[in-house]
């Protein structure tokens, strides 16, 4: 699947009972799981910029730990020393990350594939180092980091856990549907354009890169948007929080989910948040089983094995193949 | 006067009653629900030892028919310990799993500094025990702020303190270098320490490095520390590290008083792989509280005689050099302390059982430190005693110092 999908009334069907199935499912479930579920959009916001970045774009990124940070630290930092409200930090988180993305960009350009994802390899690594600095301690908190606490609810009657669901689903449902328009305008297919052939791109009339920094910006600003909901979830910021496995979980969580979709990102805030509880859960079952992190690394080999293409990659095949079946 | 000791002992009852008809959660008659998280994985993961060994010595309790508790009842306990590996944010979900969907009564010896500071708010506004806590950061006996959240091990910052003390005593014009985890632990022991050095802390340390617990090693800051000419060595590191600093120190020669932090003195886990010779060479000095496992001069001490039975019976198969089974067995040894004489089991009961030890001795805690906490003291244990290695084990020497005046 190398363009997004096109509008067909199965998907509308599809799409609006997710979205309603979303709406109910925190009544159905407990705080921790909706906190669970939260975290998932979280993660699946910052994967749906990385799928827009290198599904769509072919721009390669194992850093978006960096920019994930840059959202959760944006938000904590004007929560804690300018006093604003959650809600408009989301923004200024949203804001910060996009200019952070969009100045990476400008230099990164040059890069093309390998050499790129090694130069957002480097800010993955600086980045837990660059929130201890002394120099930014004031900000930052250093090491201790800074705690958020969780937004009030927004209504009478939901729980704090379930407000912050409702808003993640929200931005998650948005995001989403703005990604759809994006993918499907001019500059969607120019993205593409360039993504698989540059330079047939550029003889087109495509300013590359302007479309190439402005992808990385939109990216980086998805990424940060998933950071400050993530911070909200945990109620706390700290540096070790944002190591290069979160960049790690961010790309496997893509790939998995299927990295040239949008409904990816779902299922691969889903995998990376509930497959390790599986996994600590399988190896207890039995004393022969290895320990936990085993046991992922043989569910992801399967994954990668069996639906090459990413969850969402498998569910168009199988939906296909249903189709042909039928008509045929 | 009998009218109001009628009503009182009534209002009493009243209260007891009350009390025990709302269950607390976690606790049944038979069964109290006790959570606990410890990298398994991870960085930190030579902790896990901590972790196994609180579900070796509780599941051989359960075994023998439970526990009897102050109450009179007798329970199982039931330890839930779950891997978080070492970051604050999983710490985070696994703690909300463990209290939210296991329904654990508490928390008990969860590991690591950053990421108990990611719970610390948590478990004070859910109001639930957040006890004993494997980490000997200073800003876990608060009761006034935290009055859910109690430590158990000496306070780094203490600790820090003592080796100051003795590097201005015994080294003529001293030059300091230090190595630290650039996190709270690490800036708990620096600070200690510079305190303790007082207003020449500025013009006796010349070279102080950080590293990050994310970093392969740590062979170049030694370097720098060498090149510095530093005769004085404050190593504030964990195992992983420790054993690379010793190892370099050895292989380029460099012969400074190392002072090792006492998170890093197990034989097992640091010396070992550092190498023992090399180890003998540094001159290795750290502050103890823990019995050492392979030091025979405890070999008969009725405490080490029962650590070392329950070892042989249940982990046989644990390396009796790390003294990391020590500290978990005397953390859980505490833990059964507490719930030995604790009639009311109720959250906030359960706080005060934990608020009032008086001299229980620990049976792998060196001879004559006592734990105790009051309402107002919620550092458990806060003495310790120099040592230094001679290739075989740890030698003490000197008085216990009790710091519990800090």
């Amino acid at each position: 699947m190398t363009r997004p999908n096109r509008i067909t009334p199965a998907l509308l069907i599809g799409f609006l009972a997710a979205v309603g199935f979303a709406v109910i499912l925190p009544h159905l479930v407990s705080n921790f799981t909706t906190y669970q579920l939260t975290l998932a959009m979280s993660w699946g916001v910052a994967m749906l910029g990385l799928n827009v970045l290198t599904g769509y774009n072919g721009q390669f990124s194992i850093g978006h730990s960096a920019f994930f940070a840059a959202g959760a630290y944006g938000a904590a930092i004007m929560i804690e020393h300018a006093g604003w409200g959650p809600y408009e930090a989301i923004a200024a988180a949203a804001g910060f990350s996009f200019i952070f993305g969009f100045l990476f960009g400008l230099p990164a350009l040059r890069l093309e594939g390998l050499y790129l994802a090694l130069a957002t390899f480097g800010l993955a690594v600086a980045t837990p180092q660059l929130l201890k600095f002394d120099a930014f301690e004031d900000w930052t908190g250093g090491v201790q980091g800074i705690f958020v606490p969780k937004p009030a609810p927004l209504l009478e009657g939901l729980s704090a856990d379930q407000s912050l669901y409702y808003v993640a689903l929200a931005i998650m449902v948005f995001l989403m549907v703005i990604t759809w328009c994006i993918l499907h305008s001019r500059s969607g297919r120019a993205m593409m354009a360039i993504r698989d052939n540059p330079i047939a791109a550029r003889t087109m009339g495509i300013n590359l890169p302007l479309v190439k920094t402005t992808t990385f910006g939109i990216s980086a600003m998805f990424a940060g948007i998933g950071g400050a909901l993530f911070t909200y979830s945990s109620e706390f910021v700290s540096p070790d929080a944002f190591n290069f496995f979160i960049a790690v979980y961010i790309l496997v969580g893509s790939v998995i989910g299927g990295i040239v979709s949008i409904p990816g990102a779902i299922f691969g805030g889903l995998f990376v948040v509930f497959m390790p509880h599986v996994a600590e859960d399988v190896s207890n079952i039995y004393t022969f089983i290895p320990p936990p992190w085993a046991v992922f690394g043989v569910f992801l080999i399967l994954v990668i094995y069996f639906v090459p293409f990413g969850i969402w990659g498998g569910i168009e095949r199988l939906a296909a193949w249903t189709k042909r079946k039928m008509a045929g | 006067m009998r009218l109001t000791t009628l009503m009182a002992t009534t209002a009493a009852a009243v209260l007891f009653a009350a009390s025990a008809s709302a269950q607390t959660v976690g606790v049944t008659d038979d069964t109290i629900k006790i959570g606990n998280t410890s990298p398994y994985s991870g960085p930190a993961s030579s902790y896990g030892v901590i972790g196994k060994t609180h579900q070796a010595y509780w599941k051989a309790i359960n075994e023998a028919g439970g526990l009897k508790m102050g109450d009179g009842k007798t329970r199982k306990v039931e330890i839930i310990s779950l891997d978080d590996g070492y970051s604050p944010p999983k710490t985070v979900e696994q703690v909300r799993k463990l209290v939210e969907q296991e329904g654990v009564a508490m928390t008990f010896n969860t590991l690591g500094t950053p990421t108990n500071s990611a719970i610390h708010r948590y478990m004070n506004a859910k109001k639930v025990p957040h006890l004993f806590l494997a980490t000997g950061a200073s800003k876990w006996g608060h009761p006034d702020k935290f009055p859910w959240t109690m430590g158990f091990q000496p306070t780094y910052d203490v600790e820090g303190a003592i080796y100051a003390a003795y590097a201005l005593k015994n080294v003529e014009n001293p030059k300091i270098a230090i190595l630290f985890q650039n996190d709270d632990y690490g800036k708990d022991y620096r600070d200690g320490f510079l305190k303790a050095l007082g207003d020449k802390a500025d013009k006796l340390v010349v070279k102080m490095l950080p590293y990050e617990v994310t970093d392969p090693t740590v062979d170049a800051q030694v370097l720098e520390m060498a090149a510095s000419g530093a005769n004085v060595f404050f190593n504030v590191t964990i195992p992983k590290f420790a054993a690379q600093a010793i190892k370099k120190a050895c292989e380029i020669d460099w012969k400074p008083l190392h002072l090792l932090n006492n998170v890093s003195s197990s034989v097992g886990a640091t010396l070992k792989p550092a190498g023992l010779e090399c180890s003998k060479s540094q001159g290795l000095i750290t502050a103890q509280w823990l019995k050492d496992p392979t030091d025979p001069q405890w070999a008969d001490t009725d405490g080490f005689k029962e650590w070392s039975a329950w070892m042989d019976k249940n982990m046989p198969d644990g390396d009796r050099g790390d003294v990391n089974y020590a500290f978990g067995y005397n953390a859980s040894t505490l833990l059964k302390h507490v719930l030995e004489n604790c009639a009311d089991f109720s959250r906030p009961g359960i706080m005060a059982c934990a608020a009032n030890i008086k001299d229980f001795e620990l049976p792998m805690t060196l001879p004559g430190i006592k734990v105790n906490t009051s309402p107002t003291d919620f550092y458990p244990v806060q003495a310790e005693q120099l040592s230094k290695f001679n290739g075989e084990k740890w030698v003490l020497f000197g008085e216990i110092i009790d710091a519990s005046s800090h």
